[in-house]
């Protein structure tokens, strides 16, 4: 079986799946169909390519980091720059066809969850620009460490709706989020911004964000003739990295890298490592792993970065975890620090810091590999959002 | 015959409808959960549901939410829920359902924890973010430990799922009332009235047909039962006299007993 032939009845091997209230059944079903026939459906893809390339500047660049790479001494490092598309990240790939097959079925209004913000701003940006109503939920601890995001929210026009409960984070931007929809599934679709919640969103979201591992087989081939040794990427929901990984799943020459969030380190319990620290369990509609205590609650997690302050993972990445196809590290807080102002220094580049910790692991990985291998660093969004965080972090005045 | 079968048929045979209360244990604390449940008790309610908080309830409005927080800074685990749950048996023979999310379950063991919560005595399970597609384990362990599994049926259910989740249901159907999550409503609208009509004749002979999300009032309870439903499930109701007597117990016992004789009562056609 290949791998890219997965989800198989809406499962990775054994993650994944519908675990919902029955309340969403029917939507996710029908949600399902309408993209399986948008999915074949060639004015559908002309219309998103359309906007992709008019509207979000694909494609972006795959640019070879050569100061990086000498400073380093070992494998090449090229930066896949998302951080220069439309609204500063990857986002706006799954955002702009999740809107356009929202259309499609006839909503008016998109909801969405937020951590970082940046899925918040893609989705008011495509909702905008297809006259859709936004709707954002964002924790309040996440309104507060991304302000400048929430204010950008609302200048494109959409709702943001600060969540109260719980962790005051993704998590619980989330529940409000489903219980929103639970509420106005007639008029509303919801936007899930990575490749978790029950099946399809997984597929969906793969499937929109993986014009990024497309591009990058694309420009390596052109630009050295062959394919590149490794891919890295962070990993939160998953969604950049499932977007990198999945052109590649059936190359398994290429070794594939997803670096999460260690926090405050693995040992401190404070972190956002699910993979490397969570048990499989069912939350958020997907089964997949977990961060959880030992009756099943969900733990809290801890980040520098909001983007990756998440404790579920997408289901796929459960799934090339466990059949080994990828490779799961983390990267603490302070790693991807040095991580986001060494590149500041030797590229000329302000890398998101969910993005940094991949950077942080292709430094540690580079020196590694002989001067001949190369890697591909997904460079999932730009950091001006974060200035503000390293500026405290590393006890600047502004 | 299981105990919650035989509590509907009961009630069948002396033209009633039966009142399922609903209360999240360990509100606000263990110790204080099967007193609330004498109370309810006391006062008319025939079916207790006993909610197994979870951290992320995502089903629930906020009273539940706010009652399940509660019960986990009080220290409530899903082994306490079953001690509860042997407590309030050991004194009333009377059903008792646990409702929980799937990842508590899950993460014990479906098998084994099913089996522990029926030497406590617990006869039937809800767990309301496992639709019948992945319920196969699920419906397995409790068929093995004669645990009733009730599931849900919504206004957005299809005629053809409706038909799959009437089949995999047993002791009864939970029919929830509207789009939206758990909370106390000052109204049951026209449209749950149509819903139970619309619904009932594939329920009738097969399986009694519970209602509940926002039933709050003796008023919701006749109207829901006058349509056809066989129970009327109340629960923030309660949860929010709780709530408001969280420093005087006492009086939320007296108030609880009394509430749920309303109920009751309107539960009598």
């Amino acid at each position: 079986m290949k791998l890219s032939s997965y989800p198989i009845d809406g499962k990775y091997g054994k993650y994944g799946g519908r675990f919902v209230p029955e309340i969403l059944m029917e939507a996710i079903l029908e949600l399902e169909k309408a993209y399986s026939i948008a999915k074949a459906d060639s004015s559908f893809q002309q219309q998103l390519n359309y906007y992709l390339t008019q509207f979000a500047g694909r494609p972006t660049s795959l640019y070879y980091a050569e100061n990086l790479t000498r400073k380093l001494g070992g494998a090449k490092i090229y930066l896949k720059r998302e951080d220069l598309a439309h609204g500063g990240a990857h986002k706006i790939n799954n955002t702009l066809g999740q809107a356009l097959l929202a259309k499609r079925m006839g909503k008016t209004r998109v909801i969405a969850e937020t951590g970082a913000g940046q899925h918040g701003v893609a989705t008011a940006i495509a909702c905008a620009a297809l006259g859709l109503k936004a709707v954002v939920f964002m924790g309040t601890d996440d309104c507060e460490r991304q302000r400048l995001n929430v204010f950008r929210m609302k200048l494109l026009d959409a709702e943001v709706h600060p969540v109260e409960s719980g962790s005051k984070t993704l998590k619980d931007a989330i529940n409000a989020a489903f219980r929103d929809w639970v509420t106005n599934l007639e008029s509303t679709h919801y936007l899930i911004g990575s490749t978790m919640g029950p099946h399809p969103y997984p597929m969906i979201v793969r499937d929109f964000q993986s014009v990024i591992g497309k591009e990058i087989k694309q420009q390596f081939i052109a630009a050295t003739g062959q394919l590149p040794d490794a891919l890295v990427a962070c990993v939160g929901g998953g969604s950049n990295a499932m977007g990198t990984f999945y052109p590649f799943e059936d190359d398994t020459n290429v070794k594939l890298y997803g670096v999460e969030a260690a926090g405050e380190g693995i040992a401190s319990g404070r972190h956002a490592a699910t993979l490397a620290a969570g048990q499989e369990g069912i939350f958020h509609g997907m089964y997949t792993y977990i961060i959880q205590d030992q009756n099943g609650q969900i733990g809290n997690t801890t980040s520098i970065s909001a983007g990756l302050d998440y404790p579920g993972v997408g289901p796929e990445h459960s799934f090339l975890k466990t059949i080994k196809r990828a490779e799961y590290a983390y990267i603490n807080d302070k790693e991807a620090v040095d991580a986001f102002l060494m590149l500041c220094k030797a590229e000329g580049i302000i890398p998101a810091l969910e993005s940094s910790h991949a950077v942080a692991y292709a430094i540690k990985l580079a020196p590694q590999m002989r001067r001949d291998k190369t890697i591909v660093v997904t460079l999932s969004g730009r950091g001006d959002k974060d200035v503000e965080t390293i500026a405290k972090y590393t006890g600047a005045q502004i | 015959m299981t105990a919650i079968k035989e509590k509907f048929q009961k009630a069948k045979v002396n033209g009633e409808g039966l009142l399922i209360g609903y209360i999240t244990a360990g509100d606000p604390t263990p110790e204080q959960t099967p007193k609330i449940a004498d109370a309810l008790i006391r006062g008319g309610v025939d079916i207790l549901e006993l909610g197994l908080p979870f951290s992320d309830p995502l089903a629930d409005g906020p009273t539940i939410q706010e009652a399940s927080l509660r019960a986990l800074n009080a220290g409530t685990t899903p082994l306490k829920v079953l001690d509860i749950a042997r407590q309030i048996k050991a004194k009333h023979n009377i059903p008792l359902v646990v409702m929980t999310y799937y990842n508590p379950v899950f993460h014990l063991g479906v098998d084994s924890f099913l089996s522990q919560a029926k030497t406590v005595g617990v006869d039937g399970f809800i767990v309301p973010d496992l639709p019948v597609e992945e319920a196969s384990a699920y419906q397995k362990a409790a068929k093995m430990h004669k645990i009733d599994t009730i599931f849900l049926a919504t206004p957005a259910t299809s005629n053809d799922r409706l038909r799959k989740i009437v089949d995999s249901s047993s002791g009864f159907l939970y029919l929830v009332s509207r789009f939206g999550v758990t909370g106390a409503q000052t109204s049951v609208t026209d449209s749950t009235l149509q819903l139970i009509k619309h619904v009932q004749p594939s329920t009738v002979n097969k399986i009694p047909l519970a209602v509940g999300f926002g039933i709050s009032k003796p008023e919701h309870v006749r109207r829901i039962i006058a349509a056809g439903a066989d129970a009327a499930i109340v629960g923030s109701a309660f949860i929010n006299i709780i709530k408001d007597n969280i420093q005087d117990l006492k009086a939320a016992l007296v108030e609880l007993q009394a509430v749920a004789t309303e109920l009751k009562s309107a539960s009598k056609l």
